[in-house]
């Protein structure tokens, strides 16, 4: 229980001056890259999220799990704003990345810049594997062909798929395998130089192999990248992050490490979720 | 426990689906039928007009090559020459899409991607409408307002020319290409947007880097169908014509276009005068063919 405590990040409000969260009180030593305070979304009418706060960790991998419809994906698509392209979304509470604000601020270019995303299918481009990953770095301006030339092949590289890639940059995304896409879909999040990606179950259509492949790739990352990472697969979680929160009916139920949700829960619910008795 | 059928009854039933073979097998006919229609429709139209069209090169020794590039057309000299109308179609068409294609394309790419529901619910049905406008209509409305609207504007003596065409032409368009472009344009899948968002694109330049490219071979049929409509345009292109016989040397001049000339000239010609309109045909016909051929390697193309 001390130790939940230890690492939990906890967050008080400046009231003085309200939304700035540059003096943030945090009981461990741990920074916070993300505070989400208090933070409810609703679809319209209906209530998806409610008053969810955690802190997550800079340079960790942090899991959401829980069962379909719990609001997961829905809250790891705030973190971005992605939600801002669905109709009707509103959304109370604050989400500092940063320092900043995200929904005070109306840059989203900058935050999604700066926090990328894989998505669930592995979503390339009908363009060539180099133009999808030099995709990003074009649309920020750069157009110098020597310098995108370095950016794709870092990119690739750090998404380990330039091995499989390199002779045929040119070539049709599509025709690459459902886990190369994924990880060249890695690449082209990791071209941007983002400082966060999130992944909303990114190996949900992948193979076994492919999956352990863009597992490797994560624990990898992390070393570079604030992972946020959603998924079904609760061995996964289990595998690659450090700190895993448990959703339920849109409230997060438990976060803590990683290892403590999984050999010793706190929550009855949680207990029942990851020893498979529902979800 | 259900009884087992008398031999009776198992005749009765037999009966019964013999009638329904029967039944069948008539009504297969009669769908196959009314295919062969259309088809059979389309080769006698076809098939009278190359008839008609090709008897004077066949049989009465007039040369095609002087007649596609004859410049004179005087029936009652046996002058005919329809090259000043191949002028005329094809720079009318092409002038229309020039300003149709981006005004139709645009408007495509606000219904579907950005207008809010409540406008685009304003305009698409709008547009469809465009579309159910008889094209007398058009005409009488490029007679009305565009017509003096350029003879008083550019100063001309005459307001009926090639740039009216283009405009009424434009109009017509629309509905074709916005239709067609909307829907391809709607066939992207949302991942492809969301994938150019989240990498931090804006939502224009999304639209113009993803959106449109991999809607391209369906707003290619768009533009080729709209080509279709205005290449066969008859009625609306007669009133704002001006039906000179000259080839245009600019936008002001009064020209005829192919389809003008067959509508104007049926009603009283005969004899050869009446088969080299036929030609006229033919010579729109192929320019239609070599459309619908372009559309259809456009179409298979898009399938991979």
């Amino acid at each position: 229980m001390g130790c939940m405590l230890m690492s939990t990040t906890v967050i008080e409000r400046n009231n003085a001056e309200k939304g700035n969260f540059s003096q943030m009180k945090q009981h461990s030593g741990e920074a916070a890259k993300i505070s989400v305070t208090d933070l409810n979304l609703f679809y319209g009418e209906k209530q998806a999220l409610y008053n969810v706060s955690l802190g997550i960790q800079e340079k960790k991998v942090t899991a959401l799990i829980g069962p379909s419809g719990c609001g997961k994906s829905t809250f790891l698509r705030t973190l971005n704003r992605m939600n801002d392209l669905i109709d009707g979304v509103k959304i109370t509470g604050d989400i500092v990345v940063d320092s900043e604000n995200i929904y005070q601020s109306n840059d989203v270019i900058k935050l999604r810049t700066k926090v990328g995303m894989v998505f669930q299918k592995p979503n390339l481009f009908p363009m060539s594997i180099y133009d999808n990953v030099a995709y990003g770095p074009r649309m920020q301006g750069i157009k110098n062909k020597k310098e995108l030339n370095k950016i794709v092949e870092e990119s690739l590289r750090g998404a380990a798929i330039w091995d499989e890639v390199k002779d045929r940059l040119k070539t049709s995304a599509l025709g690459l395998s459902g886990g190369q896409q994924q990880r060249v879909c890695i690449a082209r999040a990791i071209a941007m130089k983002p400082e966060i990606i999130l992944m909303d179950e990114p190996t949900s259509a992948l193979d076994p192999i492919s999956t352990l492949k863009v597992e490797e790739l994560i624990t990898h990352m992390k070393k570079d990248y604030t992972i946020v990472i959603v998924t079904h697969n609760m061995q996964q979680a289990a595998r690659v992050s450090d700190k895993t929160a448990f959703f339920l009916n849109g409230e997060i139920i438990e976060y803590d490490e990683t290892d403590h949700i999984f050999s010793m829960p706190q929550d009855q619910r949680t207990k029942d979720y990851v020893t498979g008795r529902f979800g | 426990m259900p009884s087992p059928l008398t031999e009776k009854q198992t005749l009765e039933i037999g009966k019964s689906n013999k009638r329904k073979y029967m039944l069948e097998k008539l009504s297969a006919r009669i769908f196959l039928l009314c295919a062969l229609l259309s088809v059979l429709s389309l080769l006698l139209i076809v098939g009278f007009v190359f008839y008609k069209g090709s008897h004077p090169f066949v049989a009465e020794g007039y040369s095609f090559i002087d007649f596609v590039f004859g410049v004179d057309w005087v029936p009652s000299e046996g002058k005919f020459g329809i090259f000043p109308m191949i002028v005329a179609s094809v720079f009318a068409t092409f002038g229309a899409l020039i300003i149709g294609v981006p005004i139709g394309l645009f408007t495509a790419i606000f219904l579907a991607e950005i207008a809010p529901k409540s406008i685009a619910k304003i305009i698409s049905p709008a547009v469809q409408l465009l579309a159910g406008i008889p094209s007398v209509l058009y005409g009488v409305f490029g007679l009305a307002i565009i017509v003096p609207f350029l003879q008083n504007n550019l100063g001309l003596a005459k307001g009926q020319s090639l740039l009216a065409i283009i405009l009424v032409l434009a109009i017509m368009m629309l509905p074709t290409i916005v239709t067609v472009a909307e829907t391809a344009i709607r066939a992207v899948p949302k991942t492809y947007r969301e994938g150019s968002l989240a990498l931090g694109a804006s939502q224009i330049g999304t639209i113009f880097k993803v959106v449109v490219p991999a809607a391209k071979s369906g707003i290619m049929a768009a533009i080729v169908l709209g080509l279709g409509r205005a290449i066969g345009e008859t009625m609306a292109v007669i009133l704002v014509a001006g039906n000179s016989l000259i080839i245009p040397t600019s936008l002001t001049d009064s020209v005829r276009p192919l389809t003008t000339n067959i509508a104007l000239e049926m009603g009283y010609a005969f004899g050869t005068h009446q088969e080299m309109l036929f030609a006229t045909g033919i010579v729109l016909f192929s320019f239609i063919l070599l459309l619908n051929f372009v559309l259809a390697k456009i179409s298979s193309k898009g399938g991979n």
